[in-house]
């Protein structure tokens, strides 16, 4: 019993972490319709930005929101200079640059920073709190920011303005220009938006798994599973998603199928949720014409 | 408002003015070129020739920025952002006006207007009935605090004690605001009681224009363009 | 076949079989696994290019194909050259049997899959129930093959021989399918599935057979493979395996056979040349190259040397 809910309380640490990624991940895919492939390797290096400061001297939350900041911008220059161009091309020729996008990204991290794996600090202290022995510090403090950044999402894009505008442009491109709303800058907004939630997932997941060119390959995984479970449109059901796939994860491999078989979970989950229900558990229906 | 142009395809010469400040109605059969006409003046297709609005030309310019210059159109189909809620379309309807200071005494109006939109106001509006789904797509268009608006088939769907009551409206903006408005309808008959002049467009062409009061009392003209 | 492509034929079949005895055996060995690549990549070719279907995981197929080899040579001694046919089989049967499920998933959610597909093959494969199989983290290692009937080659210069061979066959039957009626079927479903099925090609056989097909290709060089560098283990069949081979598609040109081979030699000696500026070098080529291919040239090498070779007969 004690064994089982350590499970649950890491797995909705992690599952945090999941739901994140797999926010980004329903972000991008509303307003285009487009899976990012590419969305782990973003978190990843601009994680290795946020690293660079750290080891610079600046203090961890000045580097963090800096990174988070520098990954706005450099979500919002992939969208016009990379994606815009192919955007309404056919579907293989957007899966090749996302996986173009993937392999550069991991390149260029590794070129710079060589594959030797790194430690990335923690902001939160190493005791447990209150001496509790179920979540760590930091995993407590994950979830923390993982909900704070998902409640800030939901007020920016529910309350103001720019919000509003950026979920009519997903919704209906033509409307949108109709009341004078530049969908394409609404769309590069919706990149830089994703970017930094990516980028705020690599900082939280770095110090548990090590900072490694290769370290969101796994992490991926379970937010593509997450968002899938949720709903591919749906970012409370992506939410809810990554924490369900987080707990099955953990769980699952303690108990069941043990932690070497860990990304089955997810790729089970994937297969399976494609398979028989599509749209997600929360998900809206999509019914193409003939 | 002068207006030059030939899309290839569908609009192969149409040229016709408005004046400021006045209600126009574009009338014709299905499939003439009524829609096209006025997407081509928000700039959704692509055109030949010159439009220009207050003077300045606006071919060419994207439709975001020709309604900034005030040009508010209701889209055939109504264009509403079905999951957003009734208040959440109107609001979008100001994103692009210059004076933000009116926009909550504008939907107090457009609620006033249509009060049945007010009593929707939180719901979504895919839910809304095709009738309230066009006085929405009517006030949204006016939250803009547009020089002009296009509206296409706002009759459609509708029935005719509504949009007796829409038209009403419309006639008032017209008066009070000073709004200029373009009409597209295959409702001849009510649209000629709104409008001051019309213009009749076959295959993609102008091939009659007047006032509506003479287009009205002209039985060879309504016989054979206006089909009554 | 103009009498200029004959002669053309016949001095290139000169050249392809006089190499190893004029380069170094390292070097031999390099140009076998160009063949090998070439064959699974005519596999991809066959289901993306030819038949729109997006596979983000064939590195699993060949994995699949090198550890049928491995563990028939290994456990049972059953000789490398009779391991082919049974790797092909086998991968075929999986490869209809995956893509029976893959009817349901179109382009973006299709590509999800074999990408899921791909990034956990490594952990599957070395899943501890199934060690004593595929020899867990450490793999399996496989004897070289001696040239049979006592021919005067050495070792290597018998695989390039041996794979040469079984490319052939391979490129030789693809070549068929694809000018065939199946071919044609394959890329009316490609490019008009609702058209086709009103004409009467049944989808759903077709695009599973295009699986299969595919499947047996990679699955075939996996085999080939395994035997040229003597060695399989979980970590050399990761997602960057099945992203290189879309890469090798993509650079040498999709929907073309000729395509396969450019794309071979691409994936082949790119690293070795980028490998000197730094290890993540070749990635970054794959990466640059590919995303400028799809913008500047999306028919890659293939369409390039036919607009070449079209524009001087003109």
């Amino acid at each position: 019993m004690d064994a089982l809910l350590h499970q649950v309380l890491a797995g909705l640490a992690t599952g945090g972490i999941y739901a994140s990624l797999a926010l980004a991940l329903v972000m991008i895919y509303q307003a285009t319709h487009l899976v990012n492939f590419a969305q782990g390797e973003m978190a990843m290096f601009t994680t290795y930005i946020g690293w660079s400061l750290i080891e610079a001297g600046m203090p961890y939350w000045a580097a963090f929101f800096l990174t988070v900041a520098f990954a706005f911008v450099l979500g919002v220059v992939i969208e016009r200079v990379i994606i815009r161009p192919v955007e309404q091309a056919p579907v293989l020729a957007v899966v090749v640059v996302f996986i173009a996008l993937l392999l550069i990204l991991n390149s260029v991290t590794g070129w710079i920073y060589t594959y030797t794996i790194k430690t990335f600090p923690s902001p939160f202290p190493a005791q447990p709190l209150f001496g509790n022995r179920y979540l760590s510090s930091h995993e407590l403090g994950a979830i923390g920011v993982t909900l704070v950044v998902l409640f800030l999402l939901y007020a920016f894009f529910r309350f103001t303005p720019l919000g509003l505008a950026m979920r009519a442009a997903a919704q209906n491109p033509e409307s949108s220009r109709l009341v004078g709303i530049r969908v394409g800058w609404m769309l590069a907004l919706g990149w830089g938006l994703a970017a930094a939630v990516g980028s705020v997932a690599g900082m939280m997941v770095a110090p548990i798994v090590y900072l490694d060119p290769n370290m969101m390959g796994g992490v991926l995984l379970y937010a593509f599973a997450a968002a899938l479970v949720g709903g591919i449109d749906n970012p409370i059901g992506a939410v809810v998603g990554g924490f369900v796939v987080g707990v099955l994860e953990n769980v699952l491999g303690a108990f069941v199928i043990g932690n070497e078989l860990k990304l089955s979970v997810a790729l089970v989950i994937i297969i399976g949720v494609l398979l028989v229900k599509p749209s997600g558990f929360f998900g809206r229906v999509q019914v193409t014409r003939v | 408002m002068k207006a030059t142009y030939g899309a290839t395809r569908v609009l192969h010469g149409i040229d016709f003015s408005m004046e400021e400040k006045s209600i126009t109605a574009l009338l014709g059969a299905n499939g003439a070129g009524k829609t096209t006409t006025l997407r081509a003046i928000c700039g959704m297709v692509r055109t030949e020739g010159t439009i220009r609005f207050a003077g300045q030309p606006i071919t060419g310019k994207r439709t975001e920025d020709i309604v900034r210059l005030g040009i508010a159109h209701v889209p055939d189909g109504r264009g509403t952002f079905l999951h957003l809620t009734t208040e959440e379309n109107l609001r979008l309807g100001a994103y692009a006006r210059k004076d933000k200071t009116n926009v909550a005494r504008d939907m107090d109006r457009m609620y006033a207007y249509f009060p049945r939109l007010k009593e929707r106001s939180h719901q979504q509006a895919g839910t809304l009935s095709g009738g309230e789904q066009q006085m929405l797509a009517v006030s949204r268009a006016l939250m803009l605090a547009p020089k002009l608006m296009l509206l296409d088939e706002p009759s459609f769907g509708l029935a005719p004690l509504v949009v007796k009551e829409l038209f009403g409206i419309l006639r008032k903006i017209n008066a009070e605001e000073h709004v200029s408005m373009l009409v597209v309808e295959q409702n001849a008959a009510m649209a000629l009681d709104l409008a001051d002049r019309a213009c009749v467009i076959e295959t993609g062409r102008v091939v009659l224009s007047g006032s509506a009061v003479e287009l009205k009392k002209d039985d060879a003209v309504r016989r054979s363009y206006l089909g009554y | 076949m103009s009498k200029r492509t004959l002669v053309i034929g016949i001095v290139l079949l000169a050249v392809v079989c006089t190499l190893p005895f004029i380069v170094s055996n390292y070097r031999t060995f390099q140009l076998t696994l160009v063949l090998v690549y070439a064959i699974a990549l005519l596999g991809l070719n066959i289901l993306t290019g030819y038949n729109g279907q997006i596979s983000l995981g064939h590195g699993a197929f060949y994995a699949l194909g090198a550890y049928c080899t491995a563990i028939l040579m290994d456990h049972w001694g059953v000789p490398y050259w009779a391991t082919i046919p049974v790797a092909g089989a086998v991968c075929l049967v999986v490869g209809f049997l995956f893509g029976l499920p893959a009817l349901r998933l179109e382009g973006l959610y299709l590509a999800l899959a074999t990408f899921a597909l791909g990034v956990a093959m490594p952990q599957l494969l070395k899943y501890h129930l199934l060690e004593k199989w595929t020899g867990g983290v450490q793999g399996i290692v496989i004897m070289k093959p001696s040239p049979p009937f006592g021919l005067p080659l050495n070792p290597d210069q018998w695989l390039y021989f041996f794979t040469l061979a079984i490319g052939a066959v391979m490129f030789i039957l693809g070549y068929n399918l694809i000018r065939g009626r199946i071919g044609r079927a394959l890329v009316a479903i490609r490019d008009q599935h609702i058209a086709a099925e009103a004409m009467g090609i049944h989808n759903a056989l077709y695009k599973s057979l295009a699986f299969g097909v595919s499947a047996m290709f990679t699955g075939v060089a996996g085999a080939l493979g395994a035997v040229a560098v003597q060695f399989v283990a979980p970590d050399s069949f990761n997602i960057f395996l099945s992203i290189v081979f879309l890469v090798g598609i993509v650079v040498g040109g999709l929907a073309s056979i000729p395509g396969a081979l450019y794309g071979a030699l691409f994936i082949q000696f790119v690293p070795n040349i980028a490998d000197e500026i730094s290890k993540a070098a070749p990635w970054a080529i794959f990466g640059v190259f590919m995303i400028g291919f799809v913008y500047l040239m999306p028919t890659g090498v293939a369409g390039a040397v036919r607009l070449i070779t079209s524009r001087r007969r003109a």
